[in-house]
């Protein structure tokens, strides 16, 4: 027994250790967002002036409205798309080269970023598009349909076929089976993925510099153009608005999960 | 509700009380049906007739070809060769929700995100059965498989033995002329499943349905079906009652296969009116009856079930070679399994071979036990030998 607390003691240690070098920075940069100096650096006491800043700041509050707007977007069309795929992956017949299409589908799980905005940057062009809202929605739904598709996949994985094979048997064609039964069942898992791709689309900076255009900047881009001229406090006000937004849909997107999880483990008992 | 409702079940629920075969005729005749997963020939020809309410149990080992036959009556499989006709009707193609016929899952695939109620109106509803009549039917189901008051539990705040009387329920509640179960009763413990056999029976019977089980317990087989189907490697070894199974076997195979048998291989000898001798190597000579349908000269196997085998410290009178000739084995007990009910001597032959004798305990103080190592007399008469062929 005592061999098995000791070695907990040093457990919480190692966790307090490790939590502290994710969390730390974070907290830090909560705090400062609540100063009321204008130096970075230097505390001069508790305020709300940079909230304040911030929702005066029209280029900013349009950054942040363009980002919503095309996380919110690119979210669901990747939804969508995702989970189309994954159902076609784990429910379709097998076919010649799945295991080559679900390895493509995965790949820009893995794909370093600079390359994907590239490779996208050089698609718009080459179509001739405008560069705007649409361009940086269509390139985080490539970035984000992975994911879902991933998240999705594992739940349909986990099913009993012969839930479906049931609906059928009780008089539902193979599409109504889809619906009755197996939609329901990975919902949880479709609103984790939407959640995700949401968060995933609300971060990235790379991807959406290469492919947006003038006028209409991300948020990420516009806090990084700003912060290249020297760090304002408002960022931080920004930056923690952020955090919180991500933090609850993170926690809202884990809850549907857990709940997917246990509802999975009824549905196979044996 | 009514919009979504495809009027195909509609009919065939309708089609399903009304078309029943005239009497004589089989409800389902499967003709020739075959299936190849890859090169693997699941089910290799099987044909077979189902006459209206009759329980049939498909029997046979894992891997013996048993539940692809039933996917293939529920729709789940297309038959690559062959027939499947309902009534008359090739149904060998048909989807599954165009089949008057319902199956219960082996793990029941009772959906987790419904409640008992919902599960089994589920197949009410897709028939397009008005709201009225649904509640009617539930009611009528939940009462006939004895759930009352569970109605609005889900299936994982259930048990495995109200689990399985909720499948049942779903899968009888569209009245299904043909009900197909995938081992019903393997997810259940002893008890449990014993008492649930005599259910299962019970229902068929005041029902007056057509049910056919698939499982790879063959006391369970025995039990409930009143004809077996035994599978092996996708072809359909023999079909017979299970008094016909177990006392006449049609092969070797067989006899191992349902219940426990001694088997002595040899050769036949000579005859002597209805009565054969058969040489064999491990028992010497057996008097066994002339079997109905005579076996070729050649490789035979003389088969006894244990619990016909009587076991005494000297044994009966025998006289060779006359029509009460009575084959008697001298031997030592060589190994003693007690099981409450009777216990099993295995019994080493000074000839070389071992037999099992099955002696049922009549008494609760038994004065007629042995002890290993004791000399005894294993003896049987002819007419409780099996000849089969080699």
């Amino acid at each position: 027994m005592r061999k098995v607390s000791r070695l907990s003691r040093f457990n919480i240690a190692a966790l307090a250790l490790g939590l502290a070098f994710l969390y730390l920075p974070i907290l830090i940069l909560v705090i400062y967002s609540f100063n009321a100096s204008r130096l970075v650096t230097v505390w001069g006491g508790w305020s709300l002036r940079w909230y304040h800043e911030f929702f005066n700041d029209r280029a900013m509050i349009e950054a942040a409205w363009m980002s919503l707007r095309v996380a919110v977007s690119s979210a669901t069309i990747a939804t969508l798309l995702g989970t189309l795929a994954a159902v076609a992956l784990s429910r379709g017949e097998r076919f010649r080269g799945r295991t080559l299409f679900s390895g493509m589908l995965y790949a820009p799980l893995v794909m370093p970023e600079v390359i994907t905005g590239l490779s996208l940057l050089l698609l718009f062009v080459a179509l001739n598009a405008e560069r705007g809202f649409w361009t940086v929605t269509i390139a985080h739904t490539t970035l984000t349909m992975c994911f879902v598709a991933v998240v999705v996949q594992s739940r349909l994985g986990s099913l009993d076929r012969s839930l479906e094979e049931a609906a059928m048997d009780l008089g539902c064609n193979p599409v109504r089976a889809f619906v009755a039964v197996t939609l329901p069942l990975i919902a949880p898992a479709i609103v984790a993925g939407w959640m995700l791709a949401f968060t995933l689309s609300l971060d990235d900076l790379v991807i959406a510099s290469f492919t947006t255009g003038p006028g209409s900047a991300t948020l990420p881009i516009r806090i990084y153009s700003e912060v290249r001229l020297g760090v304002k406090p408002e960022i931080n006000a920004i930056c923690t608005l952020v955090i919180a937004l991500i933090a609850v849909v993170i926690v809202i997107a884990s809850l549907a999960s857990k709940l997917s999880s246990s509802q999975g483990e009824s549905a196979a008992p044996l | 509700m009514a919009e979504e409702l495809p009027g195909t079940n509609v009919a065939a629920e309708a089609a399903g009380r009304d078309a029943f075969p005239a009497a004589g005729q089989p409800l389902l005749r499967i003709e020739g049906v075959a299936k190849t997963f890859g090169t693997f020939r699941a089910v290799d020809g099987v044909s077979l007739d189902i006459k209206a309410g009759e329980f049939f149990a498909l029997l046979g080992p894992s891997g013996c070809g048993k539940t692809t036959l039933l996917r293939m009556l529920a729709g789940f499989e297309a038959p690559d060769e062959g027939r499947i006709l309902l009534g008359g009707k090739d149904i060998a193609q048909a989807l599954p929700h165009e089949r008057p016929i319902n199956m219960m899952f082996q793990n029941y695939a009772l959906f987790p995100h419904l409640s008992v109620r919902d599960n089994i109106a589920f197949g009410l509803k897709r028939a397009g059965m008005p709201r009225a009549e649904i509640a009617t039917r539930v009611a009528e189901m939940v009462a006939l498989v004895k759930l009352e008051g569970l109605e609005k539990r889900k299936p994982d705040q259930l048990s495995g033995g109200q689990r399985q009387r909720v499948a049942l329920a779903r899968a009888l509640a569209r009245r299904p002329q043909l009900l197909l179960l995938d081992e019903p009763l393997a997810a259940l413990d002893k008890k449990l499943r014993e008492s649930t056999q005599g259910e299962l029976m019970e229902l068929q019977r005041r029902l007056g349905m057509t049910f056919i089980v698939v499982t790879h317990d063959q006391e369970e087989a025995m039990t409930m079906a009143s004809r077996i189907g035994v599978m092996k490697a996708g072809k359909l070894a023999q079909v017979a009652s299970p008094r016909e199974l177990y006392e006449a076997p049609r092969s070797r195979w067989i006899a191992e296969f349902v219940g426990d048998i001694n088997l002595f291989d040899g050769e036949s000898k000579l005859r002597d009116g209805h009565r054969l001798v058969i040489g064999t190597r491990d028992a010497g000579a057996l008097v066994v009856a002339e079997p109905r349908e005579p076996v070729g000269a050649g490789r035979l196997a003389v088969a006894i079930r244990p619990e016909k085998v009587k076991l005494s410290r000297r044994g009966p009178v025998s006289e060779a070679g006359r029509e009460a000739a009575i084959n008697r084995l001298d031997g030592v007990i060589a190994d003693i399994c007690y099981l409450g009910g009777t216990t099993t001597y295995k019994v080493k032959l000074d000839t070389g071979g071992t037999v099992q004798a099955s002696v049922v305990n009549s008494a609760r103080i038994d004065v007629d036990v042995y002890s290993l190592n004791q000399h005894v007399v294993a003896w049987f008469t002819p007419d409780d030998c099996v000849v089969l062929p080699s």
